[in-house]
This record gives structure tokens, sequence and C-alpha cells, in this order.
């Protein structure tokens, strides 16, 4: 790259005359330097098009770092929380890694593309911490970002649309399962993930062929309501499914400069994601301890009364201050006032009964209510669709 | 037979709401319904292989969400997705687009009257504070003005208390908004035709009144008093057909223990020694219960289910005077490709809103001097929608359905019963009137389900078809809803009560007369109170 070349403004992703094409709104945000719409036309009809038709999101900012090389897999399995060794080539596999303090760097999605071939998708650049994790590995590391485009096709009748485009046999694709396609002679890959909680796939390919795979998706989809979403749509969707966003419901231990504001698996509700019986993986120290001798916080989901959002809302039991809440919605679907709230331990176990204090504005008045609300063992949106083998039309 | 505590004649959505919150608080319930199947009026069937029509309501936005959310309707498989934006199509051949984009809908408007583009923005404020006023008062019960009660007394003083709160000129403007012709209304603020022929539509759905007549403003903010996820006045589909918003409520009412028999035609509630005992069914049999409550409209319920010996004289007298008039009618069509409208392409978002024909508050008062002359009318007012361009469940891949509300259709033709050849005469001055502003639609039609007041009538047994269970008029509301002295969802009878959309806060799919009859029924039986208030309007 040039110094003081165009370059270094904002980058468009290899869908951006499409993206553009279809952005009515103009109402463009930015990811990753990437310019990237917040919304499309219509954020509540984009939303609805995730959980009621086929949803489409350009996610090629998306950081993509390949790991290949004999020691690939064992790199890796010391790398992340997961045991690496139990995905299998053809799968995908969610995780996180940590600092040697145990505190969550980063969460993202690992795909086993072929033996010790992996494809790390993560929400912050990585390129560095992979080369010292690596290191005493043989393993080649590449950031891949700009060479992988990449569209996420969500919602019920997103198997129907990626059928009707000739993917065939693709209705047997397992959650959490990738397979390869050929298109116009490049490598179509199609893994069976997403963000939104519903039925859905990511397809990545070349570049090169980016606009041409928009083409046919939206020709294939027509007949399925297919229609591209924003940023915002994404969010509501992935908060009622209760994903948790990297850089609003934790700090990248890394990018943490205040002791104490990052926060361990066990913190963030991920206890899932770690496997303690491997012997040796990044943080299994301090995690270890921090099981001994117990967690500060804990992650609650939280089902809060009445109609107003608890966004930024202190969290208190008996009048006291016991946490706070970092992301929250009203969920169209589920029809459910959602919030995610880092409590202070002991608090946040299910069917806790907890206040928020929520503040909102009217025509420049600020009101306070103080909500009810419980905490909830698992999310309020998480269709039998998700799971379905094969899916079902809509 | 099995004894119950409570017993629900009629499985329309109020019916099932009422017997959820019955059955949630420990009753044994059951609804008993006369069709073989359940919802009433918020019903979706499948008449042409592979098509799902809503064949009654069929767009949601009046439901109040404390009571989908509290039921766990979601959790019974209930989705509403909103549409947002509408357009009416013009003679010349233009169009004024009702954007759901603020700033779209005011270039729009724009482009018809710069004046009228400004002017929308008071209206908007306007009619909100008027939603803001009703909407409070919609999941609780009305005050009785008479009522020396401390309870009426309090809502009495509360009610007040909201209405001073909007001064002198507010409460003027809202005396004059319950009472005003819709035509009037929107004659304060607009000068374009379309743009008033646009707004004023909402005023007559379901009334057999015509723009001009007094009290259609009311009706015009019952349309807008609803909400879809705190945007008041917006609404949707429910995914799968309005049914599904019957299908859900039944699964809840099932979830709670209570339950719906179909097929189950009652001729007659029970009185002894004063008292409700039960009901009787056309086939005979007996059920008794000490509570029976009527999801029927108020006519139906004191002249066809119960005994005149039963009733006080005054009280038969008041329904007999019931308006319970009908006044519309309804196409769903099946359509082998999506219709293409003059100057609309079709991947405008207005395609996926409400369409109307009819560009002048004239053209919808000749349409209603046609129903005053006892007939449809010849150039009709339509509300109609192409759900399958957002839903993918109800017409194959590609393939789409319409819906078509129509304004006026009168509950006999010239004094005489509807004949067959009445509803194709009906029927094809609705096709003729979508056809001349879409040149593929006739060639696209695969089936046609045309339901006149007659069939409404036969088959959801409202009155008439009267579509809300009543006028929506201020003679018939909040605490005249259904008559003085019986707003409060008792009956004449201890142990019988109303929960239909013929008491308060009236027609529409709402639950909210179900819900708030629970509420008092559960008072009555000194149960705890399960029903949800509504959430507060800010
Ligand atoms: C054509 C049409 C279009 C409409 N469009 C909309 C719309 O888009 N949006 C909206 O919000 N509202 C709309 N409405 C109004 C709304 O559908 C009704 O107000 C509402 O559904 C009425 O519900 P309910 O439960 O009060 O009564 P109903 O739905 O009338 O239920 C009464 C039930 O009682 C049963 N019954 C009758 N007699 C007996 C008996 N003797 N024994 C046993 N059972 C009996 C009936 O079969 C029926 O199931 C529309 C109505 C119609 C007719």
């Amino acid at each position: 790259m040039k110094a003081g070349s165009d370059a270094t403004m904002m980058l468009r992703t290899p869908f951006h005359a499409r993206v553009a094409a279809a952005c009515e709104l103009n109402d463009w945000g930015t990811w990753k330097g990437y310019t990237t719409p917040r919304a499309y036309t219509d954020m509540e009809l984009e939303y609805f098009a995730i959980r009621s038709t086929a949803g489409v999101f350009d996610l090629s900012p998306m950081n993509k770092y390949r790991i290949t090389g004999p020691d690939a897999q064992a790199c890796l399995n010391r790398m992340v929380t997961r045991d690496v060794s139990r995905i299998g080539v053809g799968r995908v596999g969610y995780t996180v890694w940590c600092n040697d303090a145990g505190q969550v760097m980063d969460d993202g999605t690992l795909f086993h593309l072929g033996e010790n071939d992996y494809r790390l998708c993560a929400f912050a650049r990585a390129i560095d911490w992979l080369h010292w994790c690596a290191l005493g590995f043989d393993v080649s590391i590449v950031d891949e970002s700009d060479e992988v485009a990449a569209l996420a096709v969500q919602g019920p009748t997103s198997c129907a649309t990626l059928l009707a485009m000739g993917l065939e046999g693709l209705e047997q694709l397992k959650p959490f399962g990738l397979t390869h396609f050929s298109f116009e002679g490049e490598t179509l890959m199609v893994s069976r993930t997403g963000f939104t909680g519903d039925l859905g796939y990511e397809l990545w390919i070349a570049p090169r062929q980016a606009e041409l795979l928009w083409d046919r998706l939206f020709a294939a989809g027509e007949p399925y309501l297919i229609k591209p979403f924003g940023s915002d749509a994404l969010d509501l969707a992935r908060i009622e499914a209760g994903f948790l966003q990297a850089g609003v419901d934790f700090v990248p231990a890394e990018s943490a400069v205040r002791s104490g504001r990052s926060r361990s698996p066990f913190e963030l509700g991920l206890a899932w994601l770690v496997s303690m019986d491997k012997p040796v993986f990044n943080g299994r120290r301090a995690l270890q301890r921090e099981q001994a001798q117990g967690s500060r916080y804990r992650f609650a989901l939280l089902d809060v009364d009445g109609n107003k959002p608890a966004h930024h809302s202190f969290i208190l039991s008996r009048g006291g201050k016991v946490g706070t809440v970092t992301s929250a919605a009203w969920c169209p679907t589920a029809k459910s006032n959602v919030a995610f709230a880092q409590l202070e331990m002991p608090h946040g176990a299910v069917g806790e009964e907890l206040v928020a204090e929520i503040y909102y504005q009217r025509e420049l008045q600020w009101t306070r209510v103080l909500a009810p609300c419980r905490v909830i063992g698992s999310p309020v949106f998480n269709p039998p669709r998700r799971r379905a083998v094969p899916p079902g039309a809509f | 037979m099995k004894k119950y505590d409570a017993i629900v004649i009629g499985a329309g959505h109020n019916g099932l709401t009422n017997a959820a919150y019955l059955a949630k608080s420990g009753l044994s319930v059951a609804v008993l319904e006369r069709n073989p199947y359940i919802g009433g009026a918020t019903v979706s069937r499948e008449l042409y292989p592979g098509w799902t029509y809503s064949n009654c309501s069929y767009v949601c936005s009046l439901l109040r969400p404390e009571i989908a959310r509290d039921l766990e309707l979601p959790r019974h498989g209930l989705q509403v997705v909103p549409y947002g934006g509408g357009v009416t199509f013009k003679r010349d051949g233009d169009y004024y687009g009702n954007y759901y984009d603020h700033n779209r809908q005011y270039r729009e408007v724009a482009r018809h009257s710069l004046r009228d583009a400004n002017a929308y923005e008071r209206y908007a404020t306007d009619v909100r504070k008027q939603t803001r006023l009703i909407r409070p008062y919609l999941l609780r019960r009305p005050p009785d003005p008479t009522s020396l009660k401390l309870r009426d007394l309090r809502d009495l003083a509360g009610f007040a208390r909201s209405f001073t709160e909007l001064g002198e000129e507010g409460l003027a403007d809202t005396l004059r908004f319950w009472t005003k012709s819709v035509g009037d209304y929107l004659n304060e603020y607009f000068e374009s035709d379309v743009i008033k022929a646009h707004l004023g539509g909402t005023g007559v759905i379901g009334t057999a009144l015509g723009v001009y007549s007094p009290g259609t403003a009311y009706v015009l903010l019952h349309h807008y008093m609803g909400d879809m996820d705190g945007n008041v006045g917006s609404w949707g589909f429910a995914r799968g057909g309005m049914g599904a918003v019957a299908a859900a409520l039944a699964k809840s009412v099932k979830a709670f223990g209570g339950d719906i028999i179909c097929d189950a035609d009652v001729d007659r509630i029970v009185v002894r020694h004063g008292k409700v005992s039960g009901v009787a069914l056309k086939n005979g049999n007996e059920l008794p219960a000490g509570i029976v409550v009527s999801n029927l409209d108020p006519r139906r319920t004191f002249l066809d289910i119960m005994d005149r010996d039963d009733l006080p004289a005054e009280l038969v007298h008041k329904a007999g005077n019931f308006k319970i008039r009908g006044s519309s009618g309804k196409l769903n069509i099946a359509l082998d490709g999506l219709p293409t409208f003059n100057g609309l392409d079709r991947n405008n978002p207005l395609m996926l809103g409400d369409m109307h024909f009819t560009d002048s508050l004239e053209r919808l008062e000749r349409a209603y001097d046609d129903w005053k002359a006892g007939t449809w009318s010849k150039d009709p007012y339509v509300d109609m929608l192409i759900p399958t361009q957002t839903d993918p469940t109800m017409a194959p891949p590609g393939k789409h359905m319409m819906t078509v509300f129509v304004q006026y259709a009168p509950p006999r033709i010239n004094g005489g019963e509807w004949t067959d050849a009445d509803r194709a005469g009906f029927e094809q001055s609705v096709i003729d009137q979508i056809a001349a502003h879409s040149p593929d639609f006739k060639s696209l039609i695969l089936h046609c389900e045309t339901r006149t007041p007659r069939e409404i009538e036969a088959e959801v047994g409202l009155t008439e078809g009267n579509i809300f269970q009543g006028e929506l008029t201020f003679d018939q509301l909040l605490f005249n809803r259904p008559f003085p002295g019986y707003a409060q969802y008792r009956g004449p009878v201890p142990g019988m009560y109303m929960c239909g959309s013929g008491t308060h806060p009236g027609g529409g799919v709402m639950a909210a007369p179900g819900a708030n009859a629970a509420r008092e029924i559960l008072r009555d039986l000194r149960l705890p109170d399960v029903v949800p208030g509504g959430y507060a309007d800010d």
C-alpha cells in the first residue's frame, strides 16, 4: 500500500457496488475501515427478513486468518479455550481465546477446512497474537481478510433460497457444518453458521466472483422474499438470540486500559467453551484459580418488565447497585424486553429478581423507571428450525 | 359430563383470551365453538390448495402487546411482521405513496401539495395526542359514571385528570374529535383530495357511516391506537395469517389446562333461581357451570341465546336497538404471480402496504350512497394487501395471495337477502376496480373467495356481518358499550358475563375485551388479578 494513497481512506467490500445500489437510505457506518450500511431501506423490515424470510448481510470486513502447517491444530489448541481436536474436518466451532490472566481477548469461529488447515474469523485483529502463539510451532499464518468475500444468508427461507441457487444437497448440512461447491470456476464455501440465532448460512468466495454471487443469490431468492440487511437489524437479532458482541458486551482483554475491566469466559457465561481437561492452553492456570476462588462477575440474561429497553441501566438488588447492562432491546419476535447484564457475584442465578434502573427521554423530559426484571436461563429466541436437518421450506 | 367452573361461548380471539386467563387462575374452563374450527373473525383457512386465506381480519396492530407477552403467544407460534406504508392510486395514473419513512413521505405529499406535506406533521401530532389519551384505557374496564362505588369514583377521577391535562383547548379538540366526521376533520388540515382520501378511508372501515357522517373521526382513531413494537399506529401481518393469533391463544388456553370444544353450538344460557347454571347445546346436551361468558355480539347474546324471561325488559329493548349494521365484504384471491400496478415499481416498499383506488372523499361518500340505497358500491373503497411479499407461508414460492377488504356492502340488497348473483356482481365491481389499475391482475387470478355480509354472518356469527360486533360510535363506546349500565362485562344475571368486541374497548383483533372481562370475573371470585394492565404509554 503506498503512503497517502486512496487505499488508506474508507475501503469498499467486494460487494460494494451491489450494496450501494440497494442502500436506499444511504445510512452508512464503518466496520474495520470498510464502508458498510447500517440499514438499507428500513431497519425493522430488514430485521423481519431475518426472522420471517431470508436476509443477506455482507460480512466481508470480518478478520479472517488462515492457519496451516503440521502443527496447526496443536497451535490453535494451545491458543483457544475449546478442545480443537474435537472440531472435525468440515466443522466449525465457536470459541474464545484468553490471555495468560484468563481474560477473554476475543471470540470467533474456527473453520476446520482440512487436515491441519483452519480459518479463524475474529472480531478483533489477531495477527500479532497468532504469531505470539505460534512460537515454537511449525505453522504458517496468513491474514486472508481481503482475499475472502463473505455473505451471511439468514432466516427461515435461507435454505430454500440456496437450494434454488443450485447448491444441491445443502439441506443435509448440519448446524456448524461446512461444505464446498464449485461456482463459476471458483470454490464457494458454505457453512451453516451465523450471528442471528436463526436458520442460516454463510457463503465464502474469492472477491472476483463476489458480485456474481450476489446476483445469483438475489435472483434465486426472489420467490423466497430475500432482502439485504444492515448492521442495525443484525444487532437486534443477535440480542434476541442471546449472542455477545465483543467490544460491546466485553472489553477485549488486550484493549482494556483500566484494571478489572476485562472478563474471563466464566464471567461471560461461556464456561461451556472452556475445556479444562486440556492440559495446556492460554489462560488455563488463571482460569483454574478462578474456578477454585470464584468469579468476580456473572453474565445474566434479563427479562425486564415493561417495554422500555434497559439501555445502559444500573441493575439494583434491594436498592443497591449490583451491575450494569451492556446490551438491551425490545425483541420484536419474542415480544420480550431483554437485557444482557454484568452482575457482581453472587448475583445472577437463574430466577433471581432484580430491578433495572431505566432512564428514557420523551420530548426533552427524562423519566426514571425502576423496572422489575428476572434472570432467565436461556435466550428468548431459539426456534427449532435453527437445528432442523433438513430444514423446512420456511 | 365434566363439570366446569366456567364456560366461554365462542372461540373468537376474545373468548380464547378470556378462557386463557380464567384457566391460568386455576379455574376449569371450556370454550364452546359452534364452527368446526376456532378463531371467529380471527381465522385462516386453506380454501384453495397451497394458499392460506385470512378469511376475515387480515392485519394486526391493535393486539395488546402486554397480553401477547404475558400469554407467551410468541412461544406458542405467533409472529407479527410490520409492513409499513400504503398507497392510493389515482384515476389519472399517478398515485400517492404513504411511505413509512417520514422524510420520504414528506417529499411524496409535497408532490401533491407542499402545504399538505407540512400540515401532515401537525396532523400527526394531533392524532398522537388523541391516541395517548385513549391507549391507557384499553386494558382497563371503563368507569361507570353513575356509580358511587369507590373503584368507579377513583377510575373516573383518573379519567378526568387525563382530560384536564390536555387543557381547555385540548379538551375541546378531543370532544370534536370524538364526534366529528372524518371528512370534516381532514378538511381542517389538508387541501389535496388524494391525501384526504388516503387518510379518510380508515374512518369508515367497518362502519355503516360515510366520511361525512359524524363520529367517523373516532373510527380513524380506533385504527391508529394500536402499535407494532411500540410504533403507535403501525400495522403488520400475523405470519401464517390472522388464524395464527387464534392458534397461539388456543395453545395458551390448553397449556393452562383449558378445554376447547368445536362443533358445540350453544342454544341457550341456562338460568335457574336467578343465577346462571350452565349452557344448553343445540344437540340437546347441557353443560353445567356457575360462570358463563359470552363472546358473541350483544344482539346474539341477549336476543338469541338468552331467554327473554331471564332478562330485564329494558335490556331486551337496548339489545334490539344496539347499532350493529353490516357495511363490508371481502375478497381473498389466490394469484399466479405478483401483479403490477400502474406507475409503481414492484420493488417499491409501497407494494408491501395497504393499497387503495379511491382518490377523493367525494368518491368515498358516493360509495356510501350506494349502501344507503341498499346495494353494494359500484365504485367501492378497498383496503387491499399482498401479504405474501413478506410472508413465505401463505402461498407457494413465487405465487401470491391478496386480501381485499371492501366497503360498502349492505346487510340486505334492496330489502331482500343477498343472492349468489348479487355476490357475483359485488365481486365483479371489486375486480374491475383493481384491474383498472393493474393490467395483468385479471390474468393472474387462480381462485377467489368472496364474502358478503351474508357469508360473514353465517360463518362467523357476526350480526349483519358487522366486523366490530357493533358500531364504534360515541353512543356505543366506553361506559356505553354495549349499553349504559352493562359496560363492565357483567350481564344482568349473576354468573353471566360478556367478553366480545361488543364490549369496551371494541372491535378489532385486540384481545382487550377478553382480558378485561377476565379481570372482572376473577374479581367477583375474589381471586388474584393475573391480567396485566397496560404499559405506560410514553
Ligand atoms: C371481514 C372482516 C375483516 C376484519 N379486518 C380486521 C383487521 O384487519 N384487523 C383487525 O384488527 N380487525 C379486523 N376485523 C375485526 C375483528 O376481526 C373482530 O372485531 C374480532 O375478530 C372479533 O373477535 P371476538 O373474539 O370479539 O368475536 P368473534 O370473532 O366474532 O367470535 C365469536 C365466536 O363465537 C362463535 N359463536 C357464535 N355463535 C355461537 C354459538 N351459538 N355457540 C357457540 N359459538 C358461537 C363464532 O363462531 C365465533 O367463533 C375484521 C372483521 C371482519 C369480519
